[in-house]
């Protein structure tokens, strides 16, 4: 065994990382840089440790069900308890899981030997941890974050989670507790710990850099990456320097940080905390720090020199994992596109840029295929509708029914997503032939062939920009992934048409979203909306500025400026009036066209 | 390598595994330890540099669970031998620090 | 009865051999039950004296044995161990009984589930009597490190069976059961066979699963038989041997077939005594004998000479760092919060001192510290890492030696059973394991068959050892010398 430490240990003169490897820290547009009460300027030095729940049906080394918010001491055997004479198994699943992980992130999946690293503590059955140490089994990676930079990723490595303690009696903490209660449900939970390289150098990018893995990490199925149930946990290794050294100073690592918003305050605390000390003379004890998200501070948990000596030695009940090159490519090509190539692709085809929060958000929330197909969708609506913008020219619609639709109504029981985390599907049935019936993953698999993604490019622009806001700002997170592209295709082609304002169709949509059954017309018609036709809007116009003449000159003779604050007013009016019907953009349209 | 266990040394350890020893007890295991490990130092002494390290006589890799589900205990199983339990968990007196 | 009483050594088998018995009662002949009470009787005889148990199942026994005969008036099979009293080592696990390794720290526990070892003889369809002492967690070579007593040896009740499967040992011995099972990590079925005057058999790493096996140096230890002779020792093996998914170090194979092979004779089988293990420390009462063994198997017409395995030297040093390493990490789940015994205290962490203070007994906690100084920082490459490295050593120099032999001979102990008491250093009590440890290391099988006794009256074993997976030939030689064994010493 090498002398590495994936703790870190303080004082090396050439600093290392726990393989060996030099560390070296990236430049970057963004560095955060904190001024400590002398005013000196102190650059961050941040890397992350990710640990991820994987998402597999059983325990890392036991059959044993991998269930999150069960009842104490169910989910449990006796491997799970570490009663005496049992036995760890490697659960295959998550060595996969694992291997998917290097694969998505560029990394090298290399020969991989557990080890035991032994410290007492209550809800650790064993009273020690079966853990990866010189041999992970994912090593050297890197992940592009939105804004362009690149993170290395150090290791990755298969772990078994610890079970949960809870303190009774005191005010329900640790420290005063009178006595506490563990539970071993958790125990045992594959846990992948991504450890990446000092290349954070914000706040914003620690939490781009989580955001991202977590996409990566839903996206391929290898965890559920739900920060709020505690299957992705983060802690941060922070240090700072001068500004515009290349120096390694001590680092601390911070735990507890149970959102990307505290991850982004505890790293700046942290940063100005370190800076303080550094500037008036004192030393940064490497250590464990526990963020307090009230106090909005970091305290000592315990300092690196007190430390556990956790004797690791390789796990003498369990044998090397040797995936092979043959099996990782196998595994390499079943990856999904991943959020890097998915941000490209909504980009090029909506027009929009790659870092656009619109572009952003729909594929962090994995909504992007949803949205292609529902464009690729308005083109073939477009097209059959009399005046479509796209009626009568090269039939890529006709192709993309002959070759994307058609197919669908008789592929509507397709399989499940490849890296679904667990059987029981919480996707909604497809039995229909009915291919508006279709659901978004269905529709985004045929979508993502040339044809599809030629249908979705060759869509209006007013549509590309309806469906990006719907899915951006109106479906949500919740419950809009389930909505077939086809029937947010019918609404955006009605928008489009001038059939329904935008705010009608935000309406509609909310309907879509919670009446499988329901059509954007039969909601449309339900509701009453009707599009106004030009002739009535005009006259409605004309009122509004007979009964408002002063801010009409203001507006007809205004700059550009007065005059956008003036269409708000004039648009709001037409629509108090209207209750809602009218289309903003047309009403803009008559204002500008009666002002000239 | 020649390594003389302490006193200190002992006590460390001790610490390390959960074990409280008395002085007399401490004399006693310093003597004792430091006995076997020089014994021990035959092997220490050699130089192994380029052999490989050996754990199971038949070389095996690979050795994998499918990820299914098995049997449980159930709560009342799983606490039965609990010195102390309490509201399906096991009870413990105050835990002082936090997990490593 | 506490003097010595050599003439009278192990008691006759009430009931024959463990083959015998599986044949009458598959054939309907003699009952199950009949056959337990004849070995009921001899534990009531002399248990007492003895201690070779820690638990006695006698009554859930009876029910064993009885739905054994009603499967087999139905005209069923109830398997190749049908109706075989068996004594369990107390750290095999099994389900509803109390086990303990003979530690204070386990007392009362009662494991939910068996061991694989369990398992394959309950549907092998032996009758288990009882769990057998030991040295407190198969720590020891003697049983005296016991937190419940220590077991005497049947033929000299002054002193020790060996360790640490003393109880096993010696309810064999005494004729409490035709065979038992224990568990070898140094030596701990081989030498009390041994001492006891019965075979004992350590197969080769991963054939016998060790889920169950309360663990006490991974990659170690390894669960094998005792019995009175060497075709019961075969049968036994069989029925547990074979993979098992449970345990990840178990071999992927099917279990070996011995029996069949018991009387193919060794004629050819090329024999090599271990120079290393014929010297200094043995007893030249073993010694002689261990030569006697060699001509024996001369006579039978295997071709015997002496060969060199000179990494043995180093395996008492490796050993003692290995096993102590791995069960410092193996113990340290007993600490009071889940199972086993608590000492109750103000903090979770006073709690774990106060409890693993007052379970564990002192060779336990030597060898906890040991271990935990083998493996804290700056030493593990010194100790741990250096001692995996003689392993492969040690493997190589047998491996080199199995070039040129089909099996190896060497002295079981390096003495006869020592009085109760004798020892007090722990070094010197681990000199005992000197011929029995390298094959641990190794990872290959051997067996100690009895073979005569020393000047004192006591029995002697001998070693044989084999190559990996090398069972069959080992136990062609060990039948041979069974065959030849001097009689003056067994009576049965």
């Amino acid at each position: 065994m090498t002398d590495t430490d994936p703790t870190g240990s303080a004082d090396r003169s050439v600093p290392t990382d726990s393989l060996g490897n030099p560390i070296t820290v990236p430049d970057s547009d963004d560095i955060l840089v904190v001024s400590a009460a002398d005013g000196s300027r102190w650059e961050l030095v941040c890397g992350l440790e990710v640990h991820a729940e994987l998402a597999t049906r059983t325990k890392m080394f036991s059959g044993a069900p991998n269930r999150f918010g069960d009842e104490p001491n169910t989910n449990i055997d006796p491997v799970t308890l570490g009663l005496p004479g049992t036995l760890p198994v490697v659960n295959e699943r998550a060595v996969e899981l694992a291997a998917t992980f290097g694969c998505a992130v560029g990394a090298t999946v290399q020969r991989s030997v557990f080890s035991r690293k032994n410290y007492f503590y209550p809800d650790m059955p064993k009273d020690f941890q079966i853990s990866q140490y010189d041999q992970p089994i994912v090593i050297d990676g890197t992940l592009e974050l939105p804004s362009g930079h690149v993170v290395g990723i150090e290791r990755a490595h298969l772990e078994e989670d610890t079970g949960k303690s809870t303190h009774v009696g005191g005010d329900g903490r640790i420290h005063g507790a009178d006595h506490s209660l563990v539970d071993y449900n958790r125990a045992g939970v594959p846990l992948l710990e991504i450890v990446s390289r000092p290349h954070v150098r914000s706040a914003e990018q620690a939490r781009a850099y989580v955001s991202e893995l977590r996409s990566i990490l839903v996206a391929c199925g290898i965890s559920d990456g739900k920060m709020e149930e505690g299957s992705m946990r983060v802690d941060a290794n922070v240090s700072v320097r001068p500004e515009g050294s290349d120096e390694i100073r001590t680092r601390c690592e911070i735990k507890n940080v149970n959102s990307l918003r505290s991850l982004g305050r505890a790293i700046e605390y942290e940063a100005t905390r370190q800076a303080d000390l550094h500037a008036s003379g004192d030393r940064v004890v490497q250590e464990t720090r526990h963020w307090n998200e009230a106090d909005g501070r970091t305290s000592t948990m315990r300092s690196k020199e007190e430390a556990d000596d956790y004797r690791y030695f390789p796990e003498p009940d369990l044998v090397p994992i040797d995936l092979g090159a043959e099996r990782v490519a196998a595994i390499a090509a079943t990856l999904p596109l991943l959020p890097a190539a998915r941000r490209a692709r909504l980009a090029e085809v909506t027009g929009e840029a790659r870092t656009a929060e619109s572009v952003v958000v729909v594929v962090e929330r994995g909504q992007d295929d949803q949205a292609l197909a529902a464009l690729a969708w308005t083109t073939h609506l477009a097209s059959e509708s009399e005046g479509g913008p796209h009626a009568g020219e090269p039939d890529v619609a006709g192709r993309f029914m002959a070759e994307v639709v058609e197919p669908l109504a008789i592929a509507v029981a397709p399989a499940p997503k490849p890296n679904a985390p667990s059987p029981d599907s919480s996707a909604p049935a497809e039995s229909s032939a009915d291919p508006s019936a279709a659901s978004a993953a269905s529709v985004a698999r045929w979508v993502l062939t040339d044809e599809g993604l030629a249908a979705a490019r060759e869509a209006s622009d007013a549509a590309k920009a309806r469906v990006l806001v719907h899915v951006t700002q109106n479906l949500g997170a919740e419950g809009g992934a389930d909505l077939s592209p086809l029937r947010l295709a019918e609404l955006v082609a009605m928008e489009v048409a001038g059939e329904l304002t935008a705010t009608q169709a935000k309406q509609v949509l909310a309907e879509l979203v919670d009446d499988p059954a329901a059509t954007a017309g039969s909601v449309a018609t339900a509701k009453g909306f009707e599009a106004m036709d030009t002739g009535a809007l005009e006259a409605q116009v004309d009122a509004i500025i007979a009964a408002n003449p002063s801010e009409w000159e203001q507006f007809r003779t205004g700059d550009p400026k007065v005059r956008g604050k003036l269409t708000g007013f004039f648009v709001g009016q037409v629509m108090k009036a209207t209750k809602g019907q009218a289309d903003g953009k047309q009403v803009t349209a008559l204002l500008q066209s009666k002002a000239t | 390598m020649s390594v003389r266990i302490t006193r200190d040394d002992v006590a460390h350890v001790a610490t390390l595994a959960r074990l409280s020893l008395a002085d007399d007890e401490l004399d006693t295991f310093t003597a004792q330890l430091a006995a076997v490990l020089e014994h021990a130092e035959d092997v220490a002494a050699l130089d192994l540099a380029d052999v490989p390290p050996t754990s199971h006589p038949v070389p095996l890799v690979n050795v994998l669970r499918p990820d299914v589900p098995g049997p449980t205990l159930s709560p009342e199983d799983a606490l039965a031998a609990a010195p102390q339990a309490e509201d399906g968990r096991f009870r413990v007196p105050t835990i002082l620090g936090e997990a490593p | 009865m506490t003097g010595p009483s050599p003439s009278s050594p192990s008691s006759p088998s009430p009931a024959g051999t463990a083959r015998e018995i599986a044949r009458s009662v598959r054939s309907g002949e003699r009952s199950a039950v009949d056959v337990l009470d004849g070995y009921v009787a001899a534990i009531e005889a002399r248990e007492t004296e003895i201690h070779a148990f820690n638990e006695l199942t006698l009554d859930q026994a009876r029910t064993v044995a009885a739905d054994i005969d009603r499967r087999v008036a139905v005209g069923e099979d109830p398997g190749p161990l049908a109706g075989v009293p068996i004594a369990l080592k107390d750290n095999l696990c099994t389900r509803g009984v109390v086990t303990t390794c003979s530690s204070k720290i386990l007392e009362g526990w009662i494991p939910p589930y068996d061991a694989t070892v369990v398992q394959r003889l309950v549907a092998a369809g032996s009758v288990a009597v009882g769990k057998t002492n030991l040295d407190e967690f198969a720590m020891g070579s003697s049983t005296e490190n016991s937190a419940f007593g220590p077991t005497r040896n049947p033929h000299d009740t002054s002193r020790v069976p060996g360790g640490s499967s003393g109880g096993s040992a010696a309810a064999v011995a005494a004729g409490f059961a035709p065979v038992s099972l224990g568990s070898d990590t140094g030596g701990s079925i081989r030498q009390p066979a041994a001492l006891c005057g019965v075979v004992g058999v350590k197969p080769t790493y991963g054939l016998v699963s060790r889920y169950g096996l309360i663990a006490f140096a991974s990659s170690l230890d390894q669960i094998g038989p005792f019995a009175t002779t060497v075709a019961d020792a075969a049968v036994v093996l069989e029925a547990i041997a074979g993979h098992d998914p449970a345990d990840a170090t178990s071999i992927p194979q099917d279990a070996p077939s011995i029996v069949e092979h018991l009387d193919d004779g060794i004629a050819g089988l090329r024999v090599g005594v271990i120079t290393e293990l014929m010297g200094e420390g043995i007893h030249p009462d073993v010694a002689a004998r261990v030569r006697e063994a060699a001509e024996a198997l001369a006579a039978a017409g295997a071709v015997v000479e002496e060969v060199s395995v000179p990494a043995v030297a180093y395996g008492l040093s490796a050993y003692y760092l290995i096993a102590p390493a791995e069960a410092s990490s193996n113990l340290a789940r007993f600490d009071g919060v889940r199972y086993g015994l608590r000492v109750d205290a103000a903090t979770t962490n006073e709690m774990m001192v106060a409890t693993r203070t007052a379970g564990f007994g002192a060779e336990v906690k030597r060898r906890i510290m040991l271990g935990t100084y083998a493996l804290s920082a700056g030493y593990y490459d010194a100790f741990y890492g250096q001692a995996q490295k003689v392993r492969t050593l040690i493997a190589r120099d047998f491996a080199t030696a199995y070039e040129r032999f089909d099996v190896l001979l060497s002295p079981t102990s390096p003495t006869t059973a020592f009085e109760l008491g004798a020892i007090h250093d722990p070094l010197t009590m681990y000199l005992n394991d000197i011929c029995t440890i390298p094959t641990n290391l190794a990872g290959d099988p051997a067996m100690s068959v009895p073979f005569g006794t020393g000047s004192d009256g006591l029995p002697i074993g001998v070693q044989v050892l084999a190559p990996t997976l090398g069972e069959v030939p080992m136990f062609r030689a060990a039948a041979v010398l069974e065959a030849a064994a001097p009689t003056e010493e067994v009576d049965r």
